[in-house]
Order: structure tokens, then C-alpha cells, then sequence
């Protein structure tokens, strides 16, 4: 009795010999996660500190003026981020919704032709943003549609750009819809199409809803395509409709870091932390529906 | 079957919906009209020559039997037989697999239901199914019960009194009355199993599938059921796969055993070996396979 037990406790000593690598990998897995988030924290802590300097009311109840800058601010922006994310989400939602329906309720997955749309959409979401810009410039601002450098183009830009990714987080969350819903509403005589709306989509719209916001939560950081499709980098008004020249917030940093007075600057650093706080409400927003509609299966 | 394939009849199905609602009446063209089986009961279904493709793979072959009206029949057999295979063809949810193919006839009052012409919502309403696994919609209990009647538009004057009736019927609702607009979840497995009974009566259909209902759940659980469906025989045809003899013992008229046998390439195929009164089967089988299963040798 009093050998086994010996044996047992050796053995399970003799296993501390290979704690030592392990334990070697593991702090170097920790010091690489350090260093990620000592940039990250150095970033924020530059813009905050930075940033809060201009950090007033007038950042939002003031647009842009070249002869004030310590008082102006970036009203015009603000307000063109939110045109624009409203009408990237009514472009792209729907369609990427209904792609995604299509291709996990209804698309025979062995057919050739689905095959290719799916590695088509996989390629697409790792194609840069600025290719989408240039893309919407000759299809939209100019050429077939040539409806200018408007606000509605740079939306069509950013719904393209995020169509991809819309269409594969929706993908996965009508998947994670387990398939005993599907075949009860089928057995009770419900067509293809009333399971998919009455049970399917109800049933995955917290992770669309999730995914669409952190699509969205990209395409408004975006300066690149909209550079390309014209939007502004200095306006004195508000956008009044879907085809109102606008600005929008990553391209007002864009235009006014580089300037050299430095009252500008601080602009730049209070617009950034503007973006920054908005980004992380979203996704904010993101994570709390996620948490709140936790799968019941 | 494919899923294209499924589409077309949904079209279907919205041009039928004026005759859909007018309860009783059987929508389904007379066109495919099939023999009866010799010797069988006078069922309700008919299965003549059925033989059931996976792609390449004949999971089950030449199963002929009939499932008389107001009784239960039992389909017993080791696993893997082919008994889900059979009773997902008798109302067509084994369409929803791809590459899934049927031979032969499934005779529904002598219209084949794989037949042209055939409503398939309307066959599924009229042929309820209840699955292995408790599969209540993420909806209200109330919600639950209501859904069919609604999807298939059947003309409903009062559907509180349908749902009351469905919950009656499955002996439920004096544990939900008090809480019908709670989440189904919040049901216990036995409890939720007997809603997807309720769910599956809401559109009155003549006939019942259940795949071993039984088997995700305890024994108390479990006994309530069987006692439910024993009751259940008075106004409904029940078909039940179980993996369980003593139930099938318990509760069925007519058992039908399967088996599948390797054959000389080694491929399975389930075929029907003894179809009788459960009386039969069990006192005084024909088939020495069955006697074998019955008595625990093998499977
Ligand atoms: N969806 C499917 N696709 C391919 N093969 C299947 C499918 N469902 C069942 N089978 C095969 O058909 C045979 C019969 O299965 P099943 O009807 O589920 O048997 P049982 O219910 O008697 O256990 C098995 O060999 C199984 O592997
Ligand atoms: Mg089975």
C-alpha cells in the first residue's frame, strides 16, 4: 500500500522537470501581450493627454474655421460620420443580410456556382479599403452613375467595403441557429421562407446585430476611400441630404494634421479622441448585446 | 431531394393557401393513387417497395408495411437500421437532406405523397413529427402551440381555445396554464417534449411521428409520455421509432422490426424483417432475428 503511494507522489514530483519549459513559454507569450499593450496604452494615453486639451463643447457645436482654430470645431464631421454610418447600415445590412440567408438557407452548398460566390466574398473581405474608393470613383462619382462627390457615394464606397464582412459574421450567426428549430417549423408545415423569418433570423439577430455594428464601427474609421470618392476635409455646414457634399471625422484628422499651427494640432488630438471615444461606445454596444442575448442553446 | 427542389413547393404552397384554410378538406390531387399492400392492415400509410438513398448509399430497401388508423405501431430494430430513415419519409422530412432519395410509394389514404402535384405543407400538416431531442422554438409556450396553425393558415375563430385544447391534449395545461407567455425554455425536458407534443396537435393532423421521444428523457418523465400517447391512440394514427422493447411492448399495437445485414460488399442495408401484432412479435416472433432482438442476443 505505502509503495504505491510513494510511486504515485514521485511521479507526480518528476512532472515539475517539464513545468520549466512551459513556464519559459508562458512568460514569453505574457511579454509579447505586455509589449501589445504597452503601445496601445502609450497611444492612448498620447491622445488623451493631448486631446483633452480641446476637448470642449465647442469640438461638437463648432465647424471647422481656418481663421479660428482654438475655438472652432468639428461639428461638420461629426454630423457626416453619423449620415454616413445610418446610410452604409441601410445599404449594407440588407444585402448583406439577405446574401447571407441566401447562401446558408437556401444555396445548395454543393453546386459549383455557391462554391465560387462563398471564396469570391472570403477574397473580397481581404481587399483594401482604398481599392473600394477607387471602385466607387469610377462607378459612382464618376462613369455609369457619375452622381458626384456626394455623400451617398461615399456611403455606397463604405457599404461595399464592409458587404464582405456583414455577409460572414451574419453567416455565422444564422449557423449558430441549431437545426432542430428548423426541421420543428418545417414538420409543422411552415414553408422554407416562414422558418426562416419567423424562426431562423429572429433567432440570430443578436449576433447579425453584433457583427453589423462592428462592421459599421470600421467603415466610420475609414479615411482612405473617402479621400478617393471626394469627401471634403473642410465644411462649414451640415449635411442636409443624401447628395450633400460632406466631411466626415478620419478625413478632418487627415486634413488637419499636417498643418502647422499648432492650435490645429490640438484640433487633431481632440478629433481623434472623438473618434476613439465613439468607436468604443459601438463597440461597447457590440459586446453588451452579445452578453445580454446569450444563446439559450 | 434537393433544396431547389423544396422552393418550388413552397411556391406551391402560397398558391394553395385558399384551400389550405377549408380544414377539412383534402387538398392533395387523387392522382397517385397506389394499390394496397397485401395482407396489411388497412392503414392510413401505405409504404409499398420503399427503399431510401443517401447519395450513393441504400440505407434502407423493400420495406413494405402499413400503419393502421387510431393505433400505435412501434418500430424497433438496432440502431442504425434505417427506422429514422423510414419514418422521415412519411412526411417528407427527409427531403431537407441533401442527397437523400426515395424509391417505391409512401401511400398517404392511397395518394402517393412523393407523387407530382402533391402539397408537401399540407402533407406535414396532416403528418405531425415530434423529434428525439425536445426542440421548442425560442418563443412563448403559448407561441409554440400557435405557431403551426398560423404558419399554415388554417382558419382559426379562437386561438386561445386552440392552444388551451393542444396543451390539453398533451397534458400539460395544468402545469402552464398560469404561464403561457413564459419563454418554452424555462420548461423542464419532459414538460417541453409534451409542448412539441401539443405544438404538433395545434394543427390537428391525423397522424403522429415520434423518433424516439423518449430517449432524452428520465423515467417519470418518460411514463407520462407513454401514458400521453396511449391516450393520444384514441383520435390519432402514432408511429413511434424506440429503441426501448419494454415501450414498444407498452404501448404498441403493431411492431415492425428492422435490421440491417452486411452484404457480400459489405454495404448495410436496413430492411424490414417482421412486421405483426405486437402481441406477435414479442409472444411468439416468426423470424429468428427477431426472436434474437427481442430477447436481448443482439442489437
Ligand atoms: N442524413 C444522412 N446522410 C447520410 N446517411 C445517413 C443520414 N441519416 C442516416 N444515414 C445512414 O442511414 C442509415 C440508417 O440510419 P437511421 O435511419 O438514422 O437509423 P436508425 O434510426 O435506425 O438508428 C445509417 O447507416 C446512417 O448512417
Ligand atoms: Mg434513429
Amino acid at each position: 500500500m505505502t509503495a504505491t503511494t510513494l510511486v504515485v507522489d514521485q511521479s507526480l514530483k518528476s512532472g515539475r522537470r517539464k513545468g520549466v519549459g512551459s513556464t519559459v513559454f508562458a512568460i514569453a507569450l505574457w511579454a509579447c501581450l505586455a509589449i501589445i499593450c504597452a503601445f496601445l496604452f502609450f497611444v492612448l494615453a498620447v491622445i488623451v493627454q493631448k486631446g483633452l486639451a480641446r476637448f470642449d463643447p465647442n469640438l461638437v457645436t463648432e465647424h471647422p474655421s481656418r481663421l479660428r482654430p482654438d475655438t472652432s470645431g468639428v461639428k461638420s464631421a461629426l454630423f457626416g460620420t453619423i449620415w454616413i454610418m445610418v446610410l452604409t447600415a441601410l445599404i449594407a445590412l440588407p444585402l448583406g443580410i439577405a446574401a447571407a440567408v441566401y447562401l446558408e438557407e437556401y444555396a445548395d452548398g454543393t453546386r459549383w456556382w455557391n462554391r465560387l460566390i462563398e471564396l469570391n466574398i472570403q477574397n473580397l473581405a481581404a481587399v483594401p479599403s482604398v481599392i473600394y474608393g477607387i471602385l466607387a470613383l469610377g462607378f459612382v462619382v464618376r462613369g455609369p452613375l457619375s452622381i458626384g462627390a456626394v455623400l451617398l457615394a461615399g456611403a455606397i464606397a463604405l457599404a461595399l467595403l464592409i458587404l464582405p464582412v456583414v455577409i460572414i459574421t451574419c453567416r455565422e450567426a444564422l449557423r449558430s441557429v441549431p437545426s432542430e428549430i428548423r426541421s420543428g417549423s418545417l414538420a409543422l408545415g411552415a414553408t422554407q421562407w416562414q422558418t426562416t423569418w419567423k424562426q431562423v433570423l429572429p433567432a440570430a439577430v443578436p449576433g447579425i446585430a453584433t457583427g453589423s455594428i462592428l462592421a459599421l464601427s470600421r467603415a466610420i474609421g475609414e479615411a482612405a476611400p473617402l479621400l478617393l470618392v471626394g469627401a471634403t476635409t473642410f465644411l462649414t455646414f451640415n449635411p442636409d441630404g443624401v447628395f450633400s457634399r460632406y466631411t466626415v471625422l478620419p478625413t478632418q484628422i487627415f486634413s488637419l494634421v499636417p498643418l502647422d499651427r499648432v492650435e490645429f494640432r490640438d484640433l487633431a488630438y481632440s478629433t481623434i479622441l472623438l473618434l476613439i471615444i465613439v468607436l468604443l461606445v459601438m463597440n461597447a454596444l457590440a459586446i453588451w448585446l452579445r452578453n445580454r442575448y446569450q444563446r439559450q442553446w | 431531394m434537393t433544396r431547389s427542389e423544396q422552393r418550388t413547393v413552397s411556391t406551391e404552397q402560397r398558391t394553395n393557401k385558399s384551400d389550405t384554410a377549408s380544414e377539412s378538406q383534402v387538398t392533395i390531387e387523387r392522382s397517385n393513387t397506389v394499390p394496397p399492400v397485401e395482407g396489411a392492415p388497412d392503414g392510413v400509410i401505405t409504404l409499398k417497395d420503399l427503399e431510401v438513398f443517401y447519395s450513393d448509399f441504400r440505407a434502407v430497401t423493400n420495406v413494405n408495411m402499413s400503419f393502421g388508423s387510431r393505433e400505435i405501431t412501434a418500430l424497433i430494430g438496432p440502431s442504425g437500421c434505417g427506422k429514422s430513415t423510414v419514418l422521415r419519409c412519411l412526411n417528407r422530412m427527409n427531403d431537407l437532406v441533401p442527397g437523400a432519395r426515395v424509391e417505391g410509394a409512401v401511400a398517404y389514404h392511397g395518394v402517393d405523397i412523393y407523387g407530382e402535384d402533391v402539397d408537401v405543407i399540407e402533407v406535414r400538416r396532416r403528418i405531425g413529427m415530434v423529434f428525439q431531442k425536445p426542440n421548442p422554438f425560442p418563443k412563448s409556450i403559448y407561441d409554440n402551440v400557435a405557431y403551426g396553425p398560423r404558419v399554415t393558415g388554417m382558419k382559426v375563430s379562437d386561438m386561445d381555445n386552440v392552444v388551451e385544447r393542444a396543451l390539453r391534449g398533451a397534458a400539460l395545461w395544468d402545469e402552464v396554464k398560469d404561464k403561457l407567455k413564459q419563454n418554452a425554455f424555462g420548461l423542464s425536458g419532459g414538460q417541453q417534449q409534451r409542448l412539441c407534443i401539443a405544438r404538433a396537435i395545434a394543427t390537428s393532423p391525423e397522424v403522429i411521428l415520434m423518433d424516439e421521444p423518449c430517449s432524452a428523457l428520465d423515467p417519470i418523465a418518460t411514463a407520462k409520455i407513454e401514458d400521453l400517447m396511449v391516450e393520444l391512440a384514441s383520435t390519432y394514427t402514432i408511429i413511434i421509432v424506440t429503441h426501448n422493447m419494454q415501450q414498444a411492448a407498452r404501448v404498441s399495437q403493431r411492431t415492425g422490426f428492422f435490421t440491417a445485414e452486411a452484404d457480400d460488399k459489405g454495404q448495410r442495408t436496413g430492411r424490414l424483417v417482421e412486421f405483426d401484432t405486437t402481441e406477435h412479435i414479442f409472444g411468439n416472433p416468426s423470424d429468428a432475428r427477431t426472436e434474437a432482438y427481442i430477447t436481448g442476443r443482439f442489437g
